[in-house]
């Protein structure tokens, strides 16, 4: 653990907590090792061709388990069949079984009005070439299955039959209290599944208005509706009935949701420009307008790197080939890009970091952290000295942080910093105890002898002296303030 | 294959056998060979029911992954679509009928096995598309409770929750209770219902609408439980928020198990025998089953993690010293003995060499720093401090973005722990969010804040301390290796769901009725009447049994709280869980984020 022990063990003592930690008598990682121990030692004794319980494949699913079968045998599935002229043989057999396929004609009835081809005329189509005829159209079947479906079941034996996975007929539902009567019985059923069949014979029948004013006072069956027309991807409709029914945020959201369809960026930034008007709460408009400006950016940025990098007459792009586009990125993702690549430019340009953090109020902090990442990733020391530095009205120097600097240490140790940098950062670390936890973790040596010498604690000092090399100029140096 | 199923109060291997029965039959209503394309999602609740060696029985001969293009060639005479009701499973089976050969002779005739239940929407989907009279029989398969362990049943209906509370979709509650109704068909009528929450109160409805409509259904089974407890997700959003701490719970957590199966970075199974590792170390993840049928991992799973450690090392001893036995063995008749106890102390070897690996593995990351910080903030959070202020640790990660689910796990634990954040906290949560990980996340934090998750605090007043202290979900002197609270579940924080299933077994929920009025949700309870003579009468000591149906979900931990008051020597009550998918906070949060790419179709 990389976090003061002696801060931790405070923490917990001085609050109600109790850290999940292992250090206990018994120390877990002990007994871990210990139990690893005496699993390798019996290896030896017990010489062992997995004969384990079951026969298991190295990925572990049981030889003979489903998803395990499916790679097996549709490895060894090769086209037996292909090749073999099939069109020569008119199965008489299997067209004999064609008639079944008719079995629930009377769901068709239920979804009937759509102004797609009927099921059959496609698979009549298919069939044609082999000169098979006996396929019915959909309106003749047999009087008598004609009858049963058309027999009077009352909504709520209709409702019960559908849940049970029967077929049923609604047409018989005509007058509007009928419906009603209808679609209440499937709600009380609770089954979304026939619902959803009621509803959608609803939508068919019933003229929009009506259907939406009926609905506004059935939450439940209101629900479903918009839920399928969700999945189905009926969005005009859906924007209809929420506008209807004045639910005015879902509408925007809705309709912005839409945005992520469109790949072609500059449609995009037209699409996300009529959303800023949409009836968003007061914070999320923010947010839309922000997304706008923030494509529209990216696009004028990406325009012009795209041209400097294939020009290769800019250093930086010829020494950091970009990875990837910018667009679509987000907000601080595009910040450290500017900060990566654009980083002194004036404000005035669209691309510097200056500008992004004005025209999106970037906090501080953010701004900083992204900066401090962006620049040291660059091993532009001099540009994070600046970053920190602020001058009074008197031309004194100062060092200030928004972030705190064992933050700071931490962001350009893992850019890899030289010792002299981290160093001048550690310095600035406010707190004793982390700034010599810092400073011995990443060996900034002058820091923690001096902070030892400010705390005038000898026996540190002196057990310091084993983490710095023989002979070296620290060395000498703790020698001389002991003897001091 | 099926033991475990056995061996808890409740033998749910009577559920599995109906799944079983139920599946040969629509197989044989195909007759002749066949394959079978699988929605691959299916694949994994199907082997909890059924092995390949069955199906096979039934003339499957081959078997495909569901994928858009034309269907490989098998030379079969049926082709079952094994899939759930989504529309875009319906546009591939679209595309698989519609690239059929239709000269290829013999003809394959289509069939579609709809799981669980068939929907008159997918069908007019596939009929506008001109493929539904393809197909011969179009079927349902009620594979509603799918046995787990001994005590666990689940649905595995991933986006129950979602559409319960988002989208008011109650499909997966009547599905819940279809389950009830086959449980009570095959262990007797439950005599007393509890609920608590909106669903549960729709669920316990529609059973007894069930049980009125089919009078059939009067079963004359002695029955086995005597209790069921509907408790609805959100009347406690908080504990799938927290991370779980129990052996399994942070197996759940790290690597995610699905179907008792869970899938491990291979390096540490490294291959077993010395200089032959290093030359060709497995990239393949190592899958792993996890269930009560490894007496090992039965033994450890619902233990706190930090309690895990001794047993192991325990274990390891009383191995040794059995294969130590050998040198001891001189007769014949000792030797034969020894010889015969080999494969169980081998099956015993090899599961502590499996979960000492896992342990070690799982110790990685619970020591690192930020596993630390993370459990910190989330434990401060749960025992009410500054739960009302932007919190240094969650910027920290969002400006080292850290994984969104991450963030909004912690966003949410506060918010939930403040019964709503102030406007301007939520404010600049949000802000930060949608600047760091995206605008396009609006969408989700919608969600959340639907699913009330993240809200703002509206009544100005923060009801969770009253709650906490109430149902004591904060016990600060909670002991790992020997528990005696439900806490060591999460070192600390006593989850509420099972707290609410303690305080009605005892003393009962008439003591706790404040605290009930301001969780979401009506609280009630129900009687079904049994028939004279089926009337239990307990023998002196003998245990309750209790249903707990978690409808929106349950993690590992909590159903390590029930297990550990079904295991109490004064409990009195032993507890079987169900629930509609088992969940993490990670994969819960996931089921709310707006998909935001579009669907491949």
């Amino acid at each position: 653990m990389s976090r003061a022990r002696a801060d931790e063990e405070e923490y917990w003592h001085s609050s109600k907590f109790r850290a999940f930690t292992f250090d206990d008598e018994d120390d877990e990682l002990s007994q871990l090792k210990e139990s690893k121990r005496a699993v390798n030692s019996l290896r030896d004794i017990v010489d062992d061709d997995d004969d384990d319980l079951e026969r298991v494949s190295w990925s572990g699913e049981p030889v003979g388990s489903i998803s395990w079968s499916i790679k097996e045998t549709a490895s060894s599935s090769t086209s037996s069949l292909e090749g073999r002229d099939s069109s020569l043989q008119k199965g008489s057999s299997s067209y004999a079984a064609f008639p079944k396929q008719v079995s629930s004609y009377s769901l068709s009835s239920l979804f009937k009005g759509r102004n797609k081809l009927p099921s059959f005329q496609s698979l009549s189509d298919a069939l044609s070439d082999t000169g098979v005829k006996n396929y019915a159209p959909e309106l003749r079947r047999p009087k008598a299955e004609y009858k049963d479906y058309s027999s009077d079941w009352s909504p709520k034996d209709t409702v019960r039959r559908m849940q049970r996975g029967k077929i049923c007929s609604l047409e018989r539902f005509r007058s509007l209290q009928d419906k009603l009567v209808l679609l209440d019985e499937a709600v009380a059923g609770h089954d979304g599944n026939v619902i959803t069949a009621v509803l959608i014979f609803l939508k068919r029948t019933l003229r929009r208005e009506i259907l939406f004013r009926e609905l506004e006072v059935r939450q439940v069956a209101l629900c479903h509706l918009i839920h399928f027309l969700k999945e189905t991807g009926e969005q005009k409709l859906l924007l209809d009935l929420l506008r209807f029914l004045d639910r005015t945020e879902e509408v925007a959201l809705s309709q912005y949701r839409e945005h992520l369809n469109i790949q072609d960026v500059e449609k995009r930034r037209e699409f996300l420009k009529g959303c800023i008007g949409l009836p968003f709460s007061a914070e999320d408009t923010s947010h839309i307008q922000d997304h706008y400006t923030l494509l529209e950016r990216q696009i004028i940025i990406e325009a012009n790197d795209r041209h400097l990098e294939t020009a290769g007459q800019s250093e930086i792009f010829r020494k950091y080939p970009r990875k990837a586009s910018i667009l679509n990125m987000p907000l601080v993702t595009t910040l450290f890009y500017s900060c990566f690549y654009h980083y002194t430019e004036a404000e005035g340009t669209f691309s510097s970091p200056t500008n992004l953090k004005k025209t999106f109020k970037i906090p501080d902090k953010q701004y900083v952290l992204t900066a401090l990442a962006a620049r040291a990733k660059l091993r532009a020391w001099d540009d994070v000295d600046a970053l920190f530095t602020t001058k009074n009205w008197l031309g004194y120097t100062k060092k200030k942080a928004p972030i705190g600097f064992h933050r700071v240490v931490e962001i350009l140790q893992r850019n890899n910093a030289p010792v002299q940098v981290l160093q001048e950062y550690v310095r600035l670390v406010e707190d004793v105890e982390t700034r010599l936890n810092l400073g011995t973790k990443y060996k900034c040596h002058d820091v923690v002898i001096e902070t030892y010498k400010d705390l005038k604690d000898r026996i540190q000092l002196t057990a310091y002296k084993c983490r710095v090399d023989r002979g070296s100029a620290e060395e000498e140096k703790i020698n001389s303030i002991l003897n001091n | 294959m099926a033991a475990h199923l056995s061996s808890g109060r409740v033998n749910l291997t009577a559920l599995r056998e109906a799944g079983r029965r139920e599946l040969r039959e629509f197989l044989d209503k195909c007759a002749g060979s066949k394959a079978i394309v699988w929605d691959e999602y299916l694949t994994g609740p199907f082997g909890l029911i059924a092995q390949y060696s069955l199906l096979k029985e039934h003339e499957v001969e081959k078997m495909f992954t569901l994928k858009p293009g034309r269907l490989p060639p098998a030379d079969v005479k049926n082709i079952i679509f094994f899939v759930r009701p989504k529309l875009e499973l319906m546009d591939i089976i679209t595309d698989n009928v519609l690239r059929e050969d239709r000269g290829r002779s013999p003809q394959r005739d289509f069939h579609i096995l709809f799981v669980p239940r068939r929907s008159l929407l997918c069908e007019q989907w596939l009929k506008e598309q001109g493929v539904l009279g393809s197909f011969i029989h179009r079927e349902q398969y009620s594979l509603d409770l799918i046995p787990f362990d001994g005590d666990l049943l689940s649905m595995e209906s991933e986006s129950a929750f979602k559409e319960c509370y988002l989208e008011s979709d109650q499909t997966s509650l009547y599905h819940a209770a279809k389950g009830l109704m086959t449980l009570q068909a095959l262990y007797g009528t439950i005599p007393q219902i509890f609920g608590k929450g909106e669903c549960a109160r729709h669920v316990a409805n529609m059973m007894i609408r069930m049980k009125r409509e089919f009078p059939g259904s009067q079963n004359s089974i002695f029955p086995i439980f005597d209790t069921l407890l509907l408790l609805d997700r959100n009347v406690d959003l908080l504990t799938p928020l927290a991370t779980q701490l129990t052996y399994e719970g942070l197996i759940d957590e790290i690597y995610g198990i699905q179907n008792t199966y869970v899938k491990l970075p291979p390096e540490k199974f490294a291959p077993k025998k010395q200089g032959e590792g290093g030359k060709d170390l497995p990239t393949e993840p190592k899958k792993l089953q996890l269930n009560s049928a490894e007496e090992l991992y039965a033994e450890i799973r619902d233990k706190n993690f930090n309690a895990v450690g001794s047993v192991l090392s325990k274990k390891a001893k009383i191995i040794s010293a059995a294969f130590e036995e050998r040198h001891h063995a001189k007769t014949v008749g000792e030797i034969k003995q020894f010889v015969s106890q080999l494969p169980h102390m081998q099956a015993a070897r090899s599961s502590l060499a499996n979960h000492t690996s896992i342990a070690e593995l799982i110790k990685d990351i619970t020591t690192s720093e930020d596993f630390f910080d993370n459990l910190t903030v989330e434990q401060e959070f749960m025992s009410g401090i500054d739960t009302d202020k932007v919190n240094n640790y969650i910027e920290d990660c969002i400006a080292q973005k850290h994984p969104l689910i991450k963030i909004l796990r912690l966003v949410c634990l506060q918010s939930v722990c403040n019964s709503g954040l102030k406007q301007k906290v939520l404010d600049h949560y949000k802000r930060e969010i949608l600047q760091t990980y995206g605008y396009e996340h609006i969408l989700t934090l919608n969600n959340l804040e639907k699913a009330g998750l993240l809200k703002p605090q509206t009544s100005g007043r923060n009801n969770y301390p009253t709650i906490r202290k109430t149902l004591r979900l904060w016990m600060d002197d909670v002991n790992e290796q020997n528990p005696n609270d439900i806490s060591y579940v999460y070192s600390g924080y006593a989850p509420l769901s099972v707290r609410l299933a303690q305080l009605l077994a005892r003393p009962g929920w008439r003591s706790i009725e404040e605290v009930l009025k301001m969780l979401p949700g009506p609280h009630f309870e129900e009687r079904q009447q049994l028939p004279t003579g089926l009337q239990k009468k307990r023998q002196h000591g003998e245990n309750r049994v209790t249903l707990v149906f978690f409808l929106g979900g349950v993690t590992y931990a909590e159903i390590a709280a029930l297990r550990f008051l079904s295991q109490m020597e004064d409990g009195g009550t032993e507890y079987v869980i169900a629930t509609t998918k088992l969940i993490n906070g990670t994969s819960w949060i996931k089921s709310l984020m707006d998909k935001l790419e579009p669907a491949p179709f």
